[in-house]
């Protein structure tokens, strides 16, 4: 299943905080603890990870460090922040909002429109 | 696991691919080490997964997402890499040590080369007496000495090109103080501050000297084309930064007597005899330092200048030259008429120079070529009408020492330009290479540092020290 580029980006944000919230990390290990959570369903481009650890860094929500990691090469882990913690918090609850609409929605919908996109009835 | 042979082709695809993100501007050197260790984690974990170290690699650099969108991510979130900026400070360079030394003793220079401004005060010889010729003479050597010294210490100058820049300073030191000018009491009668020979040989040291200052600039490559044509680079940038940096000057002086006026404490005086004198010769050696820290970070000013200009020089030329045919009009002959064709001619040499400066030139022809080539021919045929007008009545006004250096002046330019024009068409014709032009003028420089040194040694004698 694709997700639209759309979704991924807006997501990016708050489960690469809450990813860092666990535990400090780094892009490769933050791209592998996606996949096991979303079952190989989220996939992101490798690379397109690093400007969002960029942007979160700027904007506070995350440091970096760079620490010899046990392989011997050089590694830039990153760390969330208080600040970072705050808008994990709120992301959540917009999230949830919107989780929440959907799931609303979905709820009355589910008669006329299986979830795994069979035919819509006529008259739909 | 992965055999010797094998490891060896990886770091060799690793090294190719850390080349190739190193190209693009808005990632940086550290982004990139961040995203090899990505990389390598993500190769060895498909070879423990059971791939072949090369399709291992494959897939990795697939999954790392196409080099283009992947630069456009990386600018987005870093716009301001885009506008390259000047880091005095590398932050990731292999060697901030060289970058933070090299600040500091272009700082030092520049500090050496204000002070010696004022040094002279220490005995009696102000900045601001008029009739003090001192330091008009002087005042290349207090600067340019400190100036290629810093291109010395830069580029490791070996001993033989040291002494060589000794012996130039030296001999210019002496030659601009010895000779016993016409005293200032028989001009102050015929309304002159300074005789004609002393003008011109306070004109002419400085730019004698600047070739000397070449010589340290271009370092073991003085001989060569592109030795030389990076010091005409530099040439041009240094004056677009000094003209920046005085223009900063001036407002920074402009806001020093506000401010103190305020208080009711005339600068005045602190801002004539040392602001704006240690200022002004400081700033060579910071301008300099700058030019070279920046060579390759900031897009070269002189040629954008010369694309501007070139096409507005060609129509003003061109107009000029319809206008005289038309209207039958001949140039008129005044004192200064040959002065501002001089002008004209170097000018429109800077216009060539720094055209061919930041051509590329291997790229055949183009329509800018053309428009450049109209310039110098319309400015040749321009000065010709002048310089005709000139000889013509030349015997009537008798050979002056300023006409004579106006006249030679002219006739090196000319010589230089006619000859650039040449080869430029036989290469828009394509029987020349570009490089023949390049050769041409890099090889005319030390015509014009003899001519300076000429004007400076032999002119005086010559003209009794008028």
């Amino acid at each position: 299943m694709e997700i639209n580029k759309d979704l991924i980006a807006a997501s990016s944000t708050p489960i690469v905080l809450a990813i860092l919230a666990e535990k400090d990390s780094y892009g490769y290990a933050i791209l592998k603890r996606v996949k096991e959570l979303s079952g190989g369903r989220m996939e992101w481009t490798d690379g397109m990870l690093y400007p969002v650890l960029h942007r979160l860094e700027r904007l506070g929500h995350v440091e970096a460090r760079w620490e010899a990691a046990d392989t011997g090469r050089r590694r830039k882990y990153y760390q969330i922040t208080p600040g970072g913690r705050n808008q994990l918090a709120d992301e959540r609850r917009q999230w949830q909002a919107v989780d929440a609409t959907l799931h609303g929605i979905w709820g009355s919908l589910s008669l006329s429109i299986p979830a795994d996109g069979g035919l819509i009835p006529q008259g739909a | 696991m992965s055999t010797p042979p094998q490891a060896a082709l990886l770091e060799e695809q690793i090294d190719q691919w850390r080349s190739y993100l190193r190209r693009r501007q808005a990632i940086h050197s550290v982004d990139v080490a961040e995203l090899e260790d990505h990389l390598r984690e993500q190769v060895e974990g498909l070879v423990a997964a059971g791939l072949a170290t090369d399709e291992a690699f494959l897939v990795a650099v697939k999954r790392m997402g196409a080099l283009d969108d992947l630069s456009r991510e990386f600018a987005r979130e870093h716009s301001e890499r885009l506008w390259k900026q000047l880091i005095v400070v590398p932050t990731d360079a292999s060697e901030p040590q060289t970058a933070r030394t090299d600040t500091l003793v272009a700082f030092s220079l520049a500090v050496c080369a204000a002070a010696m401004v004022k040094a002279p005060s220490l005995f009696g010889i102000h900045l601001d007496d008029p009739n003090e010729a001192f330091y008009l003479h002087n005042v290349p050597l207090f600067i340019l000495p400190f100036l290629a010294g810093y291109f010395a210490w830069k580029r490791r100058l070996d001993v033989g090109i040291l002494r060589g820049l000794a012996v130039v300073f030296v001999v210019a030191a002496v030659f601009a103080n010895v000779y016993p000018w016409a005293q200032a009491a028989d001009l102050k009668s015929q309304g002159q501050l300074f005789g004609s020979t002393e003008a011109l040989s306070v004109l002419h040291v400085p730019m004698a000297l600047w070739f000397a200052v070449g010589i340290a600039y271009a370092g073991a490559r003085w001989r060569q084309v592109a030795g030389r044509m990076d010091f005409i680079r530099f040439s041009g940038e240094l004056f677009i930064y000094y003209v920046l940096i005085a223009l900063g000057g001036g407002v920074f002086t402009g806001f020093t007597l506000m401010i103190f006026e305020a208080i009711g404490i005339n600068a005045q005086p602190f801002v004539q005899s040392w602001l704006i004198p240690c200022g002004a010769a400081g700033a060579v050696i910071v301008a300099s330092w700058l030019v070279e820290a920046k060579q390759s970070v900031i897009e070269n000013m002189a040629p954008v200048l010369t694309r501007i200009f070139t096409p507005l020089f060609a129509v003003m030329l061109v107009t000029f030259l319809g206008a005289m045919l038309w209207t039958g009009r001949g140039v008129g002959i005044k004192r200064e008429v040959l002065i501002g064709f001089d002008l004209l001619l170097a000018m429109v040499l800077a216009l060539l120079l720094y055209s061919i400066s930041a051509r590329d030139p291997r790229k055949a022809p183009g329509g800018f070529d053309v428009v450049l080539v109209v310039v110098v021919i319309a400015a040749l045929l321009a000065d010709a009408v002048a310089l005709w007008a000139i000889a013509a009545r030349i015997s009537e006004f008798g050979f002056s020492p300023n006409r004579v250096a106006a006249l030679g002046e002219n006739v090196i330019l000319l010589v230089n330009l006619a000859w650039s024009a040449v080869l430029y068409i036989r290469f828009l014709r394509r029987r020349g290479s570009f490089s023949d032009l390049e050769l041409w003028q890099t090889g005319y420089l030390p015509v014009y540092a003899a001519w300076a040194a000429m004007v400076v040694i032999v002119f005086p004698p010559l003209f009794r020290y008028l």
